[in-house]
């Protein structure tokens, strides 16, 4: 299998990704600059965490428009994986690759901190290694990530089975208090409608290592490898 | 010539930096501020001087990069 991670001026995650990858896959990621128009054909493009060019205008909205995701939502289109963690999920938003918008966090801090997160849906090979779901304990560090979509597209999004992650307390219950961030119906990643294109704000690269606290993030990596080598 | 845009939230878009805004004006006294929303003042300077053809260009502008439609309004002055 083999895999990328996007780089852009403001990015600060690129290397955890960089690391869960290559644990995963026990291969180095290629590492892909956001000028380049072209990259070499991979299995998975992931787009990590940070802030892309200072969050300048709108979190994602400067990245969105680079060389490189031209290219990524032409891959994206063909079906290649796509993975969007905190700004990387920004950023697909942003491209259209994804529904919705993220929005300034809704009690207007900087939430840093391990979050519930209840798997929604294990048909997808970013979520395959949570088997029949459950709750993970993630962290999540960010100031706008505020999901937010009208009732329609909510709707639609439950209807299609689009929701793969909610916030939710260690028992699984979708409660206010657990919503770190006054994302609609605790919605904390959603799939494309083709389920090729992930976005998430939480981190599973930053728990995906025992000497990080917590292994909860390490499923997604090893579950790609399994779906995608 | 000089164009002017206006990006706001959407209505039913809530949007807590204004409700926050609308606190900290309470609490200075402006007891009588019922509603406060925020949001962003673009100014653009332009070569072009057809005025259809510079609206149509900040058209595309607005919704490709300056405001995102999904939670944004937003409104172009040419003056």
């Amino acid at each position: 299998m083999k895999a990328c991670v996007i780089v852009f001026p403001g990015s600060n995650c690129d290397r955890d990704l960089q690391v869960a990858l290559r644990n995963a896959m026990g291969a180095e990621p290629e590492m892909v600059w956001h000028g380049d128009s072209t990259f070499d054909d991979v299995d998975l493009i992931t787009v990590p965490g940070g802030f892309s060019y200072g969050d300048y205008l709108r979190a994602g909205a400067m990245a969105a428009k680079s060389p490189v995701m031209r290219e990524i939502i032409r891959r994206a289109g063909k079906g290649v994986p796509v993975l969007g963690i905190c700004n990387g999920f920004q950023v697909l938003t942003e491209s259209g690759l994804l529904p919705g918008a993220l929005m300034r966090n809704a009690n207007l801090k900087y939430v840093c901190r391990d979050v519930h997160l209840k798997v929604e849906a294990t048909d997808t090979p970013f979520t395959q290694g949570y088997g029949n779901g459950g709750v993970l304990r993630i962290p999540v560090a960010h100031h706008d990530g505020n999901y937010f979509a009208d009732d329609d597209l909510l709707d639609e999004l439950q209807d299609n089975d689009q929701v793969a992650f909610r916030y939710s307390d260690a028992n699984g219950d979708l409660t206010d208090d657990a919503n770190p961030n006054g994302s609609r119906r605790n919605i904390a990643g959603i799939l494309s409608r083709d389920r090729n294109v992930l976005g998430m704000m939480p981190h599973p690269e930053r728990l995906a290592d025992p000497a990080l606290g917590g292994t909860d993030g390490k499923a997604m990596f090893s579950g790609l490898v399994e779906a995608l080598s | 010539m000089k164009a002017k845009i206006h990006v706001t939230l959407k209505q039913g878009v809530l949007d807590p930096q204004g409700k926050a805004v609308q606190h900290a004006l309470g609490s200075l006294g402006f007891t009588g501020v019922e509603d406060v929303r925020q949001g962003k003042f673009i100014e653009l300077e332009l070569s072009e001087t057809d005025e259809t053809k510079a609206r149509a260009d900040l058209e595309e502008m607005c919704k490709l990069l300056l405001a995102n439609t999904v939670i944004e309004n937003y409104s172009i002055e040419i003056a």
